[in-house]
Protein backbone atom coordinates (compact mmCIF):
# COMPACT_ATOMS: atom_id res chain seq x y z
CA UNK A 1 0.00 0.00 0.00
CA UNK A 2 0.49 4.02 0.15
CA UNK A 3 4.37 4.58 1.70
CA UNK A 4 4.46 5.79 5.37
CA UNK A 5 6.52 9.12 5.11
CA UNK A 6 8.20 10.36 7.70
CA UNK A 7 6.09 13.03 8.52
CA UNK A 8 2.41 11.71 9.07
CA UNK A 9 3.84 8.93 10.97
CA UNK A 10 3.85 9.16 14.65
CA UNK A 11 5.20 6.41 16.20
CA UNK A 12 8.31 4.59 14.63
CA UNK A 13 9.75 1.79 15.64
CA UNK A 14 12.93 0.38 14.01
CA UNK A 15 14.52 -3.39 14.08
CA UNK A 16 13.35 -4.02 17.74
CA UNK A 17 14.44 -7.26 18.92
CA UNK A 18 13.38 -8.20 22.48
CA UNK A 19 14.76 -11.14 23.97
CA UNK A 20 13.57 -12.28 27.48
CA UNK A 21 15.77 -13.39 30.62
CA UNK A 22 15.23 -16.63 30.41
CA UNK A 23 16.35 -16.63 26.10
CA UNK A 24 12.95 -16.58 24.72
CA UNK A 25 13.06 -14.34 22.12
CA UNK A 26 9.41 -12.76 21.84
CA UNK A 27 9.90 -10.10 18.93
CA UNK A 28 12.24 -10.27 16.26
CA UNK A 29 13.40 -7.17 14.17
CA UNK A 30 10.47 -5.65 14.40
CA UNK A 31 10.04 -2.59 12.12
CA UNK A 32 6.25 -1.02 12.15
CA UNK A 33 5.01 2.85 11.01
CA UNK A 34 1.65 3.94 12.90
CA UNK A 35 0.24 6.78 11.31
CA UNK A 36 -0.68 10.20 13.18
CA UNK A 37 -4.43 10.41 13.65
CA UNK A 38 -4.93 6.54 12.77
CA UNK A 39 -6.63 3.52 14.61
CA UNK A 40 -4.63 0.81 14.36
CA UNK A 41 -4.96 -3.00 14.95
CA UNK A 42 -2.48 -5.03 16.14
CA UNK A 43 -3.99 -8.54 15.74
CA UNK A 44 -2.26 -12.02 16.62
CA UNK A 45 -2.37 -15.06 18.93
CA UNK A 46 -1.44 -15.52 22.17
CA UNK A 47 1.73 -15.29 22.70
CA UNK A 48 2.78 -13.53 19.80
CA UNK A 49 4.36 -10.94 21.47
CA UNK A 50 1.43 -7.93 20.69
CA UNK A 51 2.13 -6.66 24.73
CA UNK A 52 5.90 -6.89 24.82
CA UNK A 53 5.93 -4.59 22.10
CA UNK A 54 3.37 -2.43 23.70
CA UNK A 55 5.41 -2.44 26.68
CA UNK A 56 9.03 -1.79 25.25
CA UNK A 57 7.30 1.90 23.59
CA UNK A 58 5.61 2.57 26.90
CA UNK A 59 8.53 2.08 28.78
CA UNK A 60 7.76 -1.05 31.16
CA UNK A 61 10.25 -3.61 29.20
CA UNK A 62 13.34 -3.03 28.02
CA UNK A 63 14.17 -3.67 24.42
CA UNK A 64 17.10 -5.58 23.30
CA UNK A 65 18.34 -4.06 20.51
CA UNK A 66 16.55 -1.05 18.24
CA UNK A 67 14.85 1.83 19.01
CA UNK A 68 11.28 3.70 18.69
CA UNK A 69 10.42 6.88 18.38
CA UNK A 70 7.12 8.60 19.54
CA UNK A 71 5.88 12.13 17.77
CA UNK A 72 9.82 12.12 16.85
CA UNK A 73 11.08 11.56 20.59
CA UNK A 74 13.09 8.64 21.44
CA UNK A 75 11.16 6.77 24.07
CA UNK A 76 14.89 5.80 25.71
CA UNK A 77 17.31 9.23 25.47
CA UNK A 78 13.79 11.55 25.15
CA UNK A 79 11.97 9.39 27.38
CA UNK A 80 10.49 12.57 29.17
CA UNK A 81 9.20 13.92 26.12
CA UNK A 82 8.03 10.68 24.44
CA UNK A 83 5.99 9.34 27.53
CA UNK A 84 4.33 12.49 28.46
CA UNK A 85 2.29 11.61 24.88
CA UNK A 86 1.97 8.51 25.34
CA UNK A 87 -0.60 6.46 27.38
CA UNK A 88 -1.51 3.00 28.19
CA UNK A 89 -4.71 0.69 29.53
CA UNK A 90 -2.65 -2.02 30.17
CA UNK A 91 -3.53 -5.71 29.83
CA UNK A 92 -4.14 -6.92 33.18
CA UNK A 93 -5.77 -5.29 35.51
CA UNK A 94 -3.64 -4.14 37.71
CA UNK A 95 -5.38 -1.40 40.37
CA UNK A 96 -4.42 0.18 43.28
CA UNK A 97 -7.07 -1.47 45.80
CA UNK A 98 -7.07 0.87 48.30
CA UNK A 99 -7.78 4.16 46.54
CA UNK A 100 -10.86 5.47 45.00
CA UNK A 101 -11.62 6.19 41.48
CA UNK A 102 -10.74 9.75 41.95
CA UNK A 103 -7.90 9.68 43.59
CA UNK A 104 -6.14 7.33 41.60
CA UNK A 105 -6.89 9.17 37.99
CA UNK A 106 -6.01 12.10 39.86
CA UNK A 107 -2.41 10.80 41.00
CA UNK A 108 -1.65 9.44 36.84
CA UNK A 109 -1.93 12.90 35.60
CA UNK A 110 0.78 14.37 38.20
CA UNK A 111 2.46 11.39 37.32
CA UNK A 112 2.47 12.01 33.76
CA UNK A 113 3.47 16.19 34.66
CA UNK A 114 0.31 17.47 34.32
CA UNK A 115 -1.34 20.15 36.75
CA UNK A 116 -4.51 19.08 38.57
CA UNK A 117 -7.79 19.64 36.04
CA UNK A 118 -10.40 18.71 37.66
CA UNK A 119 -12.49 19.48 35.02
CA UNK A 120 -10.70 17.45 32.84
CA UNK A 121 -11.16 14.26 35.38
CA UNK A 122 -14.75 14.67 35.71
CA UNK A 123 -14.87 14.92 32.32
CA UNK A 124 -12.68 11.26 31.28
CA UNK A 125 -14.89 9.83 34.41
CA UNK A 126 -18.24 10.81 33.12
CA UNK A 127 -17.60 9.48 29.16
CA UNK A 128 -16.55 6.23 30.86
CA UNK A 129 -19.47 5.84 32.95
CA UNK A 130 -17.79 6.00 36.13
CA UNK A 131 -18.97 9.26 37.61
CA UNK A 132 -20.89 8.07 40.28
CA UNK A 133 -18.51 5.32 41.34
CA UNK A 134 -15.49 8.21 41.23
CA UNK A 135 -15.63 7.67 45.38
CA UNK A 136 -15.34 4.42 45.66
CA UNK A 137 -12.51 2.42 46.43
CA UNK A 138 -11.31 0.12 43.59
CA UNK A 139 -11.59 -2.78 45.29
CA UNK A 140 -14.93 -2.67 45.47
CA UNK A 141 -15.71 -2.42 41.72
CA UNK A 142 -16.02 -5.40 39.37
CA UNK A 143 -14.00 -5.79 36.46
CA UNK A 144 -15.41 -4.51 33.77
CA UNK A 145 -15.51 -0.82 36.04
CA UNK A 146 -11.74 -2.03 36.55
CA UNK A 147 -10.63 -1.94 33.05
CA UNK A 148 -12.97 1.35 32.93
CA UNK A 149 -10.54 2.96 35.28
CA UNK A 150 -7.23 2.14 33.33
CA UNK A 151 -8.98 4.06 30.91
CA UNK A 152 -9.64 6.94 32.48
CA UNK A 153 -6.22 6.89 34.42
CA UNK A 154 -4.80 6.35 31.01
CA UNK A 155 -6.49 9.37 29.57
CA UNK A 156 -5.91 11.13 32.50
CA UNK A 157 -2.68 13.25 31.10
CA UNK A 158 -4.15 14.27 27.61
CA UNK A 159 -2.30 11.78 25.77
CA UNK A 160 -1.65 11.98 21.95
CA UNK A 161 -0.82 8.42 21.67
CA UNK A 162 -3.60 6.35 22.89
CA UNK A 163 -2.19 2.05 23.73
CA UNK A 164 -5.25 -0.17 24.69
CA UNK A 165 -3.98 -3.66 25.29
CA UNK A 166 -7.18 -5.77 24.85
CA UNK A 167 -9.23 -2.92 25.87
CA UNK A 168 -12.02 -5.20 26.05
CA UNK A 169 -11.23 -8.51 27.57
CA UNK A 170 -13.94 -9.69 29.66
CA UNK A 171 -15.61 -6.63 29.15
CA UNK A 172 -19.69 -7.01 28.66
CA UNK A 173 -21.50 -5.68 25.11
CA UNK A 174 -22.76 -2.52 26.82
CA UNK A 175 -19.06 -1.22 27.92
CA UNK A 176 -17.26 -2.08 24.47
CA UNK A 177 -20.00 0.09 22.81
CA UNK A 178 -19.55 2.53 25.46
CA UNK A 179 -15.58 1.85 24.72
CA UNK A 180 -15.75 2.21 20.81
CA UNK A 181 -17.67 5.48 21.19
CA UNK A 182 -14.63 6.80 23.66
CA UNK A 183 -12.26 5.49 20.93
CA UNK A 184 -14.28 7.07 18.23
CA UNK A 185 -14.36 10.45 20.36
CA UNK A 186 -10.71 10.43 21.05
CA UNK A 187 -10.01 9.84 16.97
CA UNK A 188 -12.09 12.98 16.45
CA UNK A 189 -9.76 14.87 18.23
CA UNK A 190 -6.92 13.68 16.77
CA UNK A 191 -5.72 10.88 19.17
CA UNK A 192 -3.57 8.19 17.60
CA UNK A 193 -4.70 4.84 18.72
CA UNK A 194 -3.22 1.65 19.14
CA UNK A 195 -4.93 -1.74 19.62
CA UNK A 196 -5.09 -5.01 20.57
CA UNK A 197 -7.59 -7.63 20.40
CA UNK A 198 -8.64 -10.99 19.82
CA UNK A 199 -12.42 -9.75 19.17
CA UNK A 200 -11.79 -9.26 14.97
CA UNK A 201 -14.58 -7.87 14.42
CA UNK A 202 -14.05 -5.06 16.57
CA UNK A 203 -10.78 -4.28 14.75
CA UNK A 204 -13.02 -4.60 11.65
CA UNK A 205 -15.11 -2.37 12.82
CA UNK A 206 -12.86 0.36 14.65
CA UNK A 207 -9.27 0.21 12.44
CA UNK A 208 -8.36 1.70 9.91
CA UNK A 209 -5.09 -0.15 9.01
CA UNK A 210 -4.45 -3.56 10.54
CA UNK A 211 -1.34 -5.50 11.48
CA UNK A 212 -1.04 -9.12 11.92
CA UNK A 213 2.24 -10.32 14.21
CA UNK A 214 3.35 -13.70 14.45
CA UNK A 215 5.80 -15.49 16.95
CA UNK A 216 7.33 -12.52 17.37
CA UNK A 217 7.13 -11.03 13.34
CA UNK A 218 5.22 -8.35 11.98
CA UNK A 219 3.72 -10.32 9.06
CA UNK A 220 1.54 -8.09 7.08
CA UNK A 221 0.13 -4.24 7.80
CA UNK A 222 -2.48 -3.22 5.37
CA UNK A 223 -4.96 -0.65 5.22
CA UNK A 224 -8.13 -2.44 6.33
CA UNK A 225 -10.69 -1.99 3.49
CA UNK A 226 -7.92 -2.78 1.15
CA UNK A 227 -7.41 -6.02 2.68
CA UNK A 228 -11.38 -6.90 3.18
CA UNK A 229 -10.92 -6.29 -0.19
CA UNK A 230 -7.74 -7.95 -1.49
CA UNK A 231 -8.46 -10.95 0.23
CA UNK A 232 -12.25 -10.78 1.11
CA UNK A 233 -14.43 -13.04 -0.96
CA UNK A 234 -18.04 -12.55 -1.50
CA UNK A 235 -20.15 -15.94 -1.85
CA UNK A 236 -23.61 -16.45 -3.93
CA UNK A 237 -25.34 -19.37 -2.08
CA UNK A 238 -27.93 -20.53 -4.18
CA UNK A 239 -31.22 -22.95 -2.65
CA UNK A 240 -31.50 -25.43 -5.58
CA UNK A 241 -34.99 -26.60 -6.54
CA UNK A 242 -33.86 -30.07 -7.54
CA UNK A 243 -30.33 -31.29 -5.41
CA UNK A 244 -27.65 -31.84 -8.01
CA UNK A 245 -24.94 -35.01 -7.84
CA UNK A 246 -22.14 -33.08 -9.31
CA UNK A 247 -21.69 -29.49 -11.04
CA UNK A 248 -22.67 -30.02 -14.49
CA UNK A 249 -19.61 -30.18 -17.22
CA UNK A 250 -21.15 -26.78 -19.02
CA UNK A 251 -19.96 -25.10 -16.07
CA UNK A 252 -16.87 -26.72 -14.63
CA UNK A 253 -14.85 -23.51 -15.12
CA UNK A 254 -16.60 -21.01 -12.90
CA UNK A 255 -15.78 -21.44 -9.55
CA UNK A 256 -18.75 -22.74 -8.25
CA UNK A 257 -19.29 -25.80 -5.28
CA UNK A 258 -22.09 -28.07 -4.04
CA UNK A 259 -22.73 -27.89 -0.04
CA UNK A 260 -25.51 -29.08 1.70
CA UNK A 261 -26.03 -32.58 -0.02
CA UNK A 262 -26.29 -31.26 -3.59
CA UNK A 263 -29.19 -28.60 -2.45
CA UNK A 264 -26.96 -25.63 -2.47
CA UNK A 265 -24.59 -24.15 -5.30
CA UNK A 266 -22.17 -21.99 -4.06
CA UNK A 267 -20.02 -19.41 -5.97
CA UNK A 268 -17.08 -17.36 -4.78
CA UNK A 269 -16.19 -14.76 -6.64
CA UNK A 270 -13.76 -11.74 -5.72
CA UNK A 271 -14.70 -8.69 -3.94
CA UNK A 272 -12.50 -6.42 -5.56
CA UNK A 273 -13.59 -7.48 -9.07
CA UNK A 274 -15.35 -4.70 -10.78
CA UNK A 275 -17.32 -7.18 -12.92
CA UNK A 276 -18.83 -9.98 -10.37
CA UNK A 277 -19.68 -12.25 -13.01
CA UNK A 278 -22.96 -12.75 -11.59
CA UNK A 279 -25.64 -12.12 -14.41
CA UNK A 280 -23.11 -14.26 -16.85
CA UNK A 281 -23.76 -17.06 -13.88
CA UNK A 282 -27.68 -16.80 -13.80
CA UNK A 283 -27.95 -16.82 -17.84
CA UNK A 284 -25.90 -19.65 -18.17
CA UNK A 285 -27.52 -21.49 -14.90
CA UNK A 286 -31.07 -20.57 -17.06
CA UNK A 287 -29.85 -22.19 -20.46
CA UNK A 288 -28.60 -25.34 -18.23
CA UNK A 289 -32.41 -25.23 -16.64
CA UNK A 290 -31.10 -25.02 -12.70
CA UNK A 291 -33.65 -23.51 -11.19
CA UNK A 292 -33.47 -22.00 -7.15
CA UNK A 293 -35.89 -20.77 -5.04
CA UNK A 294 -33.79 -18.27 -2.84
CA UNK A 295 -30.34 -17.08 -2.92
CA UNK A 296 -28.00 -15.08 -0.16
CA UNK A 297 -24.71 -13.38 -0.82
CA UNK A 298 -22.29 -13.43 2.16
CA UNK A 299 -18.82 -11.45 2.24
CA UNK A 300 -16.13 -13.09 4.48
CA UNK A 301 -15.21 -10.99 7.60
CA UNK A 302 -11.72 -10.01 8.72
CA UNK A 303 -11.87 -12.78 11.09
CA UNK A 304 -11.63 -15.51 8.03
CA UNK A 305 -9.03 -13.35 6.29
CA UNK A 306 -7.07 -13.26 10.16
CA UNK A 307 -7.63 -16.94 10.51
CA UNK A 308 -6.73 -17.58 6.96
CA UNK A 309 -3.62 -15.58 7.02
CA UNK A 310 -2.36 -16.99 10.24
CA UNK A 311 -3.20 -20.88 9.12
CA UNK A 312 -1.37 -19.85 5.92
CA UNK A 313 2.12 -18.73 7.51
CA UNK A 314 2.13 -21.70 10.38
CA UNK B 1 11.86 18.37 36.27
CA UNK B 2 8.51 16.57 36.35
CA UNK B 3 7.57 18.04 39.97
CA UNK B 4 3.65 17.32 38.68
CA UNK B 5 5.61 13.80 39.31
CA UNK B 6 7.35 14.01 41.85
CA UNK B 7 4.06 15.77 43.91
CA UNK B 8 1.78 13.08 42.64
CA UNK B 9 4.56 10.05 44.67
CA UNK B 10 4.70 12.17 47.63
CA UNK B 11 1.34 12.61 48.14
CA UNK B 12 0.45 9.07 47.39
CA UNK B 13 3.27 7.62 49.69
CA UNK B 14 1.79 10.32 52.66
CA UNK B 15 -2.15 9.15 52.27
CA UNK B 16 -0.88 5.59 52.71
CA UNK B 17 0.83 6.36 55.70
CA UNK B 18 -2.36 8.44 57.06
CA UNK B 19 -4.80 5.85 56.56
CA UNK B 20 -2.78 3.71 58.79
CA UNK B 21 -1.78 6.34 61.10
CA UNK B 22 -2.70 4.92 64.25
CA UNK B 23 -0.62 1.43 63.29
CA UNK B 24 2.16 3.92 61.66
CA UNK B 25 2.61 6.01 64.71
CA UNK B 26 1.28 4.13 67.65
CA UNK B 27 3.52 0.98 67.00
CA UNK B 28 6.93 2.45 67.52
CA UNK B 29 5.78 5.19 70.11
CA UNK B 30 4.62 2.09 71.85
CA UNK B 31 8.04 0.33 71.53
CA UNK B 32 10.29 3.23 72.37
CA UNK B 33 8.24 4.00 75.31
CA UNK B 34 8.64 0.08 76.99
CA UNK B 35 12.27 0.64 76.39
CA UNK B 36 12.28 3.69 78.28
CA UNK B 37 10.09 2.30 80.97
CA UNK B 38 12.45 -0.95 80.99
CA UNK B 39 15.95 0.60 80.34
CA UNK B 40 15.57 3.85 81.22
CA UNK B 41 13.82 3.90 84.31
CA UNK B 42 13.91 0.35 85.94
CA UNK B 43 17.39 -0.86 85.11
CA UNK B 44 18.42 2.63 84.68
CA UNK B 45 18.16 3.79 88.09
CA UNK B 46 20.44 1.44 89.23
CA UNK B 47 22.90 1.82 86.88
CA UNK B 48 25.77 4.89 86.78
CA UNK B 49 26.15 7.64 84.62
CA UNK B 50 27.33 7.30 81.39
CA UNK B 51 29.52 10.39 80.61
CA UNK B 52 28.30 12.28 83.04
CA UNK B 53 24.41 11.88 81.79
CA UNK B 54 22.10 9.38 83.20
CA UNK B 55 21.70 6.53 81.72
CA UNK B 56 17.51 6.99 81.37
CA UNK B 57 19.05 10.04 78.95
CA UNK B 58 22.05 8.26 77.39
CA UNK B 59 19.94 6.01 75.73
CA UNK B 60 17.25 8.65 73.82
CA UNK B 61 19.41 8.93 70.84
CA UNK B 62 20.06 5.34 70.10
CA UNK B 63 16.23 4.54 70.83
CA UNK B 64 15.51 6.95 68.64
CA UNK B 65 18.12 5.94 65.95
CA UNK B 66 16.58 2.15 66.31
CA UNK B 67 13.19 3.50 65.62
CA UNK B 68 14.13 5.92 62.78
CA UNK B 69 15.99 3.33 60.81
CA UNK B 70 13.28 0.75 60.89
CA UNK B 71 10.42 2.73 60.29
CA UNK B 72 12.88 4.43 56.97
CA UNK B 73 13.37 1.27 55.99
CA UNK B 74 10.10 -0.41 56.30
CA UNK B 75 8.35 2.51 55.07
CA UNK B 76 10.30 3.26 51.78
CA UNK B 77 10.91 -0.46 51.13
CA UNK B 78 7.29 -1.13 51.02
CA UNK B 79 6.41 1.51 49.18
CA UNK B 80 8.09 0.58 46.03
CA UNK B 81 7.70 -2.90 46.78
CA UNK B 82 4.12 -3.06 46.90
CA UNK B 83 3.67 -1.76 43.50
CA UNK B 84 6.50 -4.61 42.12
CA UNK B 85 4.16 -7.37 44.09
CA UNK B 86 0.56 -5.72 42.71
CA UNK B 87 1.54 -4.85 39.04
CA UNK B 88 0.52 -1.02 39.68
CA UNK B 89 4.01 0.08 38.96
CA UNK B 90 3.65 -0.41 35.07
CA UNK B 91 2.81 2.85 35.52
CA UNK B 92 5.09 4.53 37.30
CA UNK B 93 7.69 2.69 34.44
CA UNK B 94 5.64 4.22 31.85
CA UNK B 95 5.34 7.56 33.36
CA UNK B 96 7.73 10.84 32.35
CA UNK B 97 10.12 10.20 35.44
CA UNK B 98 14.02 10.50 35.82
CA UNK B 99 15.58 8.45 38.75
CA UNK B 100 15.76 11.64 40.60
CA UNK B 101 12.03 12.01 40.69
CA UNK B 102 11.37 8.75 41.70
CA UNK B 103 13.75 9.16 44.31
CA UNK B 104 12.68 12.23 45.47
CA UNK B 105 9.09 11.40 45.73
CA UNK B 106 9.59 7.85 47.26
CA UNK B 107 12.30 8.97 49.38
CA UNK B 108 11.16 11.98 50.48
CA UNK B 109 7.65 10.87 51.41
CA UNK B 110 10.03 8.33 53.42
CA UNK B 111 11.99 10.68 55.15
CA UNK B 112 9.19 13.00 56.07
CA UNK B 113 7.75 10.24 57.89
CA UNK B 114 10.63 9.32 59.78
CA UNK B 115 11.32 12.71 60.81
CA UNK B 116 7.61 13.01 62.05
CA UNK B 117 8.38 10.35 64.31
CA UNK B 118 11.84 10.83 65.40
CA UNK B 119 9.93 14.06 67.04
CA UNK B 120 7.46 12.27 68.46
CA UNK B 121 9.70 9.60 70.08
CA UNK B 122 11.75 12.94 71.40
CA UNK B 123 8.70 14.17 72.61
CA UNK B 124 7.30 10.41 74.81
CA UNK B 125 10.67 10.34 75.73
CA UNK B 126 10.20 13.91 77.96
CA UNK B 127 7.52 11.71 79.46
CA UNK B 128 9.75 9.52 80.79
CA UNK B 129 13.74 11.20 81.13
CA UNK B 130 14.89 14.63 81.66
CA UNK B 131 17.18 15.56 78.95
CA UNK B 132 18.47 18.31 76.64
CA UNK B 133 20.02 19.01 73.65
CA UNK B 134 23.55 20.86 73.28
CA UNK B 135 23.31 21.39 69.49
CA UNK B 136 19.89 21.17 68.29
CA UNK B 137 20.32 21.99 65.05
CA UNK B 138 23.08 19.58 64.40
CA UNK B 139 20.11 16.84 65.71
CA UNK B 140 18.03 18.10 63.21
CA UNK B 141 20.84 17.80 60.61
CA UNK B 142 21.76 14.38 61.80
CA UNK B 143 18.14 12.88 62.42
CA UNK B 144 17.36 14.86 58.61
CA UNK B 145 20.80 12.99 57.15
CA UNK B 146 20.13 9.51 59.09
CA UNK B 147 16.47 9.81 57.68
CA UNK B 148 17.02 10.34 54.46
CA UNK B 149 20.00 7.49 53.91
CA UNK B 150 17.92 4.63 55.37
CA UNK B 151 14.55 5.62 53.71
CA UNK B 152 16.87 5.67 50.50
CA UNK B 153 18.56 2.08 51.80
CA UNK B 154 15.00 1.18 52.35
CA UNK B 155 14.13 1.88 49.03
CA UNK B 156 17.13 -0.08 47.48
CA UNK B 157 15.89 -3.19 49.51
CA UNK B 158 12.29 -2.65 47.90
CA UNK B 159 13.87 -2.41 44.88
CA UNK B 160 16.18 -5.43 45.14
CA UNK B 161 13.26 -7.52 46.72
CA UNK B 162 11.46 -10.66 44.78
CA UNK B 163 9.34 -11.89 48.28
CA UNK B 164 7.67 -10.59 50.70
CA UNK B 165 9.79 -12.68 53.31
CA UNK B 166 13.05 -10.83 51.86
CA UNK B 167 11.54 -7.32 51.90
CA UNK B 168 10.87 -8.00 56.02
CA UNK B 169 14.26 -10.19 56.84
CA UNK B 170 16.54 -7.60 55.71
CA UNK B 171 15.56 -5.34 58.40
CA UNK B 172 15.59 -7.81 60.70
CA UNK B 173 18.64 -9.47 60.32
CA UNK B 174 20.78 -6.53 59.34
CA UNK B 175 19.68 -3.43 61.11
CA UNK B 176 18.40 -4.72 64.44
CA UNK B 177 21.32 -6.12 65.36
CA UNK B 178 23.46 -3.27 63.47
CA UNK B 179 21.78 -0.79 66.27
CA UNK B 180 22.27 -3.19 69.34
CA UNK B 181 25.86 -3.66 68.75
CA UNK B 182 26.54 -0.13 67.56
CA UNK B 183 25.88 1.29 70.78
CA UNK B 184 22.56 2.26 71.51
CA UNK B 185 22.34 0.86 74.61
CA UNK B 186 26.02 1.37 75.88
CA UNK B 187 29.09 3.39 75.04
CA UNK B 188 31.65 1.57 72.85
CA UNK B 189 34.29 2.03 75.92
CA UNK B 190 32.92 -0.62 78.41
CA UNK B 191 33.28 -2.54 75.48
CA UNK B 192 36.50 -5.34 75.61
CA UNK B 193 39.82 -4.17 73.00
CA UNK B 194 38.85 -6.42 70.70
CA UNK B 195 34.93 -5.98 70.81
CA UNK B 196 35.68 -2.55 70.40
CA UNK B 197 37.92 -2.38 67.24
CA UNK B 198 35.07 -4.67 65.97
CA UNK B 199 32.29 -1.97 66.44
CA UNK B 200 34.55 -0.03 64.76
CA UNK B 201 33.27 -1.69 61.50
CA UNK B 202 29.40 -1.48 62.18
CA UNK B 203 28.34 1.85 60.24
CA UNK B 204 25.45 2.46 62.88
CA UNK B 205 27.87 3.41 65.32
CA UNK B 206 28.84 6.56 63.99
CA UNK B 207 25.37 7.80 63.33
CA UNK B 208 24.45 6.53 66.90
CA UNK B 209 27.82 8.31 68.26
CA UNK B 210 26.94 11.70 66.00
CA UNK B 211 23.49 11.72 66.97
CA UNK B 212 24.29 11.25 70.57
CA UNK B 213 26.92 14.25 70.40
CA UNK B 214 24.37 16.75 69.00
CA UNK B 215 22.29 15.80 72.46
CA UNK B 216 25.08 15.89 75.22
CA UNK B 217 28.50 16.28 73.21
CA UNK B 218 30.09 12.98 73.97
CA UNK B 219 30.71 10.51 71.72
CA UNK B 220 32.01 7.25 70.65
CA UNK B 221 34.02 8.90 67.21
CA UNK B 222 34.87 12.28 66.35
CA UNK B 223 31.51 13.54 64.59
CA UNK B 224 33.08 15.03 61.88
CA UNK B 225 33.83 10.95 61.31
CA UNK B 226 30.47 10.70 61.92
CA UNK B 227 29.09 13.28 59.36
CA UNK B 228 31.60 12.06 56.61
CA UNK B 229 30.81 8.30 57.11
CA UNK B 230 27.06 9.42 56.57
CA UNK B 231 27.73 10.78 53.36
CA UNK B 232 29.34 8.01 52.15
CA UNK B 233 26.51 5.77 53.08
CA UNK B 234 24.34 8.28 51.32
CA UNK B 235 26.53 8.41 48.37
CA UNK B 236 26.68 4.74 47.94
CA UNK B 237 22.90 3.97 48.03
CA UNK B 238 22.55 6.94 46.39
CA UNK B 239 24.49 5.48 42.96
CA UNK B 240 23.14 2.01 43.38
CA UNK B 241 19.66 3.64 42.94
CA UNK B 242 20.74 5.40 40.34
CA UNK B 243 22.21 2.85 38.22
CA UNK B 244 19.52 0.05 39.54
CA UNK B 245 16.65 2.41 37.85
CA UNK B 246 17.95 3.48 35.39
CA UNK B 247 19.20 0.03 33.98
CA UNK B 248 15.96 -0.87 35.49
CA UNK B 249 17.44 -3.72 37.52
CA UNK B 250 14.37 -5.61 39.02
CA UNK B 251 12.13 -3.52 37.76
CA UNK B 252 11.85 -3.90 34.09
CA UNK B 253 11.99 -7.15 32.12
N1 LIG C 1 8.90 -11.97 31.44
C1 LIG C 1 8.93 -12.89 30.48
N2 LIG C 1 9.92 -13.79 30.45
C2 LIG C 1 9.97 -14.72 29.47
N3 LIG C 1 9.09 -14.82 28.47
C3 LIG C 1 8.09 -13.95 28.44
C4 LIG C 1 7.95 -12.94 29.43
N4 LIG C 1 6.86 -12.21 29.15
C5 LIG C 1 6.34 -12.74 28.03
N5 LIG C 1 7.07 -13.79 27.59
C6 LIG C 1 6.82 -14.60 26.40
O1 LIG C 1 6.86 -13.77 25.27
C7 LIG C 1 5.87 -14.15 24.32
C8 LIG C 1 5.03 -12.97 23.94
O2 LIG C 1 4.27 -12.57 25.06
P1 LIG C 1 3.24 -11.40 24.96
O3 LIG C 1 2.68 -11.20 26.31
O4 LIG C 1 3.88 -10.24 24.31
O5 LIG C 1 2.13 -12.01 24.00
P2 LIG C 1 0.76 -11.42 23.51
O6 LIG C 1 0.81 -11.36 22.03
O7 LIG C 1 0.45 -10.17 24.23
O8 LIG C 1 -0.26 -12.56 23.96
P3 LIG C 1 -1.74 -12.48 24.53
O9 LIG C 1 -2.63 -12.39 23.35
O10 LIG C 1 -1.90 -13.77 25.24
O11 LIG C 1 -1.81 -11.32 25.43
C9 LIG C 1 5.08 -15.28 24.97
O12 LIG C 1 5.53 -16.49 24.44
C10 LIG C 1 5.44 -15.19 26.43
O13 LIG C 1 5.45 -16.46 27.02
MG1 LIG D 1 -0.92 -9.58 25.53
Amino acid sequence: MSETTAADSIVAIKGLNKRYANGFVALKSIDLEIRRGEIFALLGPNGAGKTTLINIVCGIVNASAGSVTADGYDTVDQFRQARMRIGLVPQELNTDAFETVWATTRFSRGLFGKPANPAHIEKVLRSLSLWDKKDEKILTLSGGMKRRVLIAKALSHEPTILFLDEPTAGVDVELRHDMWEVVHGLREAGVTIILTTHYIEEAEKMADRVGVILNGEIILVEEKAALMRQLGKRQLALQLNEAMQQIPAELTDLPLELSNEGKTLVYTFNAQGESTGVAELLNRLATQRISFHDLKSSESSLEDIFVNIVRNQR
Amino acid sequence: MNWYGVKAIYQFEMARWLRTLGQSLAAPVLSTSLYFIVFGTAIGSRMGDVGGVSYGAFIIPGLMMLSILNESIGNASFGIYFPKWSGTVFEILSAPLSWRELLLGYVGAATTKSMLLGCLILATARLFVPYEIQHPLWMLCFLFLTAVSFSLFGFLIGLWAETWERLQTVPLLLITPLTFLGGAFYSIDMLPPLWQKLTLLNPVLYLISGFRWSFYGIADVHVGISVVMIFLFLLVCLLTARWMIVSGYRLKR
